[in-house]
């Protein structure tokens, strides 16, 4: 048993230049993570000089039997908290033999939208408020409830404390350290409304950056969950009934929303989100329509409506904005399940490159 | 007012040792054998809530929960801890700061969701957090820091459910600021079994033996709870806060922590980071913790907060006549003082189990039974402290320590009450 500690933990850097580099992509699904690693002939810091690599897309509902390459394009690395010393996790997405962005990857047109020089003046930045719920392996039923039943009702969990109202602190507070040290713009935890819900905040984060923090925050937390033994669900509405679903809030700024007179720039920006009010919710995530219902603090999926401190808004604007005369709004309507690569480049283009 | 001693921090049991960045093959495995030693350990008697795959044979979550970031980084991790809205309920939530930090005058402001605490409606949620003391974080170690603070509106305004607002008031004023108030407050607690919440060791279903070898016991069948009891006073040690001593009670499965002596608002923010701590640790032994008066009804001791309290007069020569006019006033405002010692204390001070009843204002050297006790050393020196044994152990400390200061040092009674009091308690001041 020890020996098998001694071998996972064990410190190559004393005996060879040699790093392990995990390659992570999005699989057919749009929400499913997939990885395998490599060994590379020493240390490497910048993508540019991984190399591509590929995979059998015919297993990830990716690409058919007969032409089953899909490529994997390095596009960022961050420590690996799990192997640790110079060892990497290389976010990547995928592309077909050919060249060509396959159909689940959505980070190529993201990165276009970003890269475009009217989005880069404007220099974009997002805060991403991940929730998540944990399950109970096999039983698939939120982490700390009895089965077959339900806990108290709502009320004690919000950012509690104790064995009869938290549920799940160690992994949590694991996937703090583990972002941290893995260069991850992890910027703060908490225990969520709904017990063994949870929430972790990425950013500030400058265009693609953020959304691949977001899906390398998430990795590391399926690992974590994977080690403890516990199921990790992104569903928006995990329980129905009165208990709260689980979003990803994307807080929103730009540059001249930061500076004087940015309270003007923000009221055009939620107008004109308004007006794609249907295309946005098209795109934040499967299954929103049975987590926005008006209840438990979230606006009706129909409806858009944006106030001050309100968290029954589509979108809300800090009590500090508001005071200041600049900053940054909240879109609260995208779902636990969305694509960061999705929602912020949508967020950006809609109020930067397009017109109604 | 910045709370980090100077002193090197006491190794917790929690953490594993540090270690240099350069590792060798040798130096690890002993690092990650000593790591399973120490969570076998752990794990007796304790239910661990993140429990470890079938699948995996190597505790992973642990290195992480115990990983020092301070090579990587130099960014800290600061947990800002509030009171809910039900005046007992602690919450708390993690933000990343830039650096290590040592004065909460560097701490940026904060805000929550008060609609989620029953602090704040729904269209106007947001609350304001002010940070107003700092400790160390026993649980994530390194810079890492727990931050005390209290809630404000987005206008300025201490929402109502924030009494340290007021208390701090008192505590800045003049006459009580001279007189260098000191508090040594005893907090009882009792720790119950999860899911079922009857008292911690206690046959489920049934009552152990009657109260009598329990008080300071020894022994599995008398003492339950005690790794829970000894992990807190390590991590208060280490987090900085003045706590002074802990004994086992005397209802089995109850327990006892003293912090102070303390002066001014900081007894405050020491018991509530003190209770903070207490309810991380029994979160993490799977044991649930109550600061219920009276847990259990019957012939079983209740659990009570009292509070020492001494001022710079009583603690001079002469003190015991200033205690003396001291307890006279409280006298006076019993039923003030009683309303704000804590929720359900009516089922507490019964008048029996070493409390006096509710209802009645009564003052002795080494009395048990009464409101106010006076200790032997103080009688025969002519000065030291009282001790007030009403308050509960739900009680709010900023409210019980300002209420003790304005009723001594800037409540004033009537002339003829004070008399009839006087009388009445067979006090000559």
């Amino acid at each position: 048993m020890s020996l098998l500690a001694d071998l996972v933990n064990l410190d190559l850097s004393d005996n060879t230049e040699k790093i392990i580099a995990e390659y992570i992509w999005v699989g057919g699904s749009g929400m499913d993570m997939r990885s395998k690693a490599r060994t590379l002939s020493g240390p490497v810091t910048d993508p540019s000089k991984l190399p591509k690599w590929n995979y059998d897309g015919s297993s990830t509902g990716q690409a058919p039997g007969q032409d089953s390459e899909v490529i994997l394009y390095p596009q960022a690395i961050f420590k690996d908290p799990f192997r640790r010393g110079n060892n990497i996790l290389v976010m990547c997405d995928a592309y077909t033999p050919a060249g060509e962005p396959i159909p689940t990857n959505k980070r190529h047109a993201a990165a276009e939208i970003f890269n475009n020089p009217d989005v880069v003046a404007e220099v974009p930045w997002y805060g991403i408020e991940q929730e998540y719920t944990l399950l109970q392996k096999d039983v698939n039923w939120p982490l700390g409830w009895p089965i077959g039943g339900y806990p108290g009702p709502q009320g004690p969990y919000y950012c509690s404390i104790g064995a009869d109202k938290s549920f799940g602190r160690d992994i949590v507070d694991a996937h703090y350290k583990a972002c941290l040290y893995a260069g991850i713009n992890i910027s703060g935890i908490n225990g969520e409304v709904m017990p063994g819900q949870w929430e972790f905040q990425v950013g500030p984060s400058v265009g693609i950056s953020a959304s691949d923090e977001i899906w390398i925050a998430r990795y590391i937390l399926e690992r974590i969950t994977e080690i403890a033994g516990v199921v990790v669900s992104f569903d928006p509405k995990p329980i129905p009934g009165d208990w709260n679903g689980a979003g990803a809030h994307t807080n929103y700024s730009t540059k001249s929303m930061r500076e004087e007179g940015g309270y003007e720039v923000i009221k055009k920006a939620i107008e004109k989100l308004g007006l794609r009010h249907k295309e946005h919710i098209a795109a934040y995530g499967e299954g929103n329509e049975r987590r926005l219902t008006g209840h438990h603090e979230t606006a009706d999926i129909n409806t858009f409506l944006w106030g001050v401190a309100n968290r029954g808004a589509s979108i809300r604007v800090g009590r500090d904005t508001e005071k200041e005369g600049k900053g940054y709004f909240e879109d609260r309507r995208p779902s636990s399940n969305m694509d960061p690569y999705v929602v912020t480049s949508m967020i950006a283009e809609t109020t930067l490159l397009w017109n109604p | 007012m910045a709370q980090i001693l100077a002193a090197s921090p006491t190794t917790c049991q929690m953490r594993v040792p540090k270690h240099s960045s350069v590792i060798t093959n040798k130096l690890w495995s002993s690092v990650v054998l000593k790591q399973k030693k120490q969570s076998s350990n752990k794990h007796r008697g304790f239910r661990v809530l993140a429990l470890q795959s079938d699948n995996s044979t190597v505790n992973r979550v642990e290195t992480l929960l115990n990983l020092d970031t301070k090579p990587y980084s130099d960014r800290i991790i600061a947990e800002y801890i509030w009171i809910g809205g039900s005046g007992i309920d602690l919450r708390s939530k993690s933000r990343t700061l830039e650096k290590p930090v040592e004065d909460p005058s560097e701490l940026p402001k904060w805000n929550y969701d008060g609609s989620s605490t029953g602090q704040a409606p729904g269209e106007d949620s947001e609350v304001i957090l002010y940070p107003q003391a700092i400790f160390r974080d026993p649980f994530r170690g390194g810079n890492n820091i727990l931050v005390i603070c209290d809630t404000w509106t987005p206008a300025g305004e201490p929402i109502p459910t924030n009494k340290r607002a007021r208390a701090a008031e008192i505590f800045s004023n003049q006459k009580v600021t001279d007189e260098l108030p000191w508090f040594g407050i005893e907090q009882e607690y009792t720790l119950l079994q999860q899911n079922v919440k009857w008292p911690l060791g206690w046959p489920v279903g049934a009552f152990p033996g009657p109260q009598g070898p329990y008080y300071c016991g020894v022994g599995a069948d008398k003492i339950w709870g005690r790794d829970i009891s000894d992990a807190h006073y390590k991590a208060c040690l280490y987090a900085g806060i003045n706590i002074s001593g802990t004994n086992g009670e005397v209802m089995p499965g109850q327990w006892e922590f003293q912090v102070g002596p303390s002066v001014g608002i900081d007894a405050g923010d020491h018991v509530w980071c003190a209770r903070y701590l207490l309810e991380r640790i029994t979160e993490q032994a799977g044991v649930v913790l109550t600061l219920d008066p009276k847990p259990i009804e019957g012939d079983w001791n209740g659990a009570g907060c009292h509070t020492n309290y001494s001022t710079k007069s009583m603690r001079e020569e002469g003190g015991f006549e200033v205690i003396k006019k001291a307890i006279l006033n409280l006298s006076l405002r019993h039923k003030e003082h009683i309303s704000a010692y804590g929720e359900g204390n009516e089922r507490r001070l019964t008048g029996k189990h070493e409390t006096a009843s509710i209802d009645q204002f009564s003052w002795g050297v080494a009395n048990r039974g009464c409101s106010i006790r006076v200790g032997r050393d103080t009688e025969a020196k002519g000065k030291g402290y009282l001790e007030d044994r009403r308050p509960a152990s739900n009680m709010d400390p900023y409210i019980v320590t300002s209420l003790l200061a304005e009723t001594t040092l800037l409540w004033e009674p009537t002339l003829e009450a004070e008399a009839l009091a006087a009388q009445k308690l067979s006090l000559n001041v």
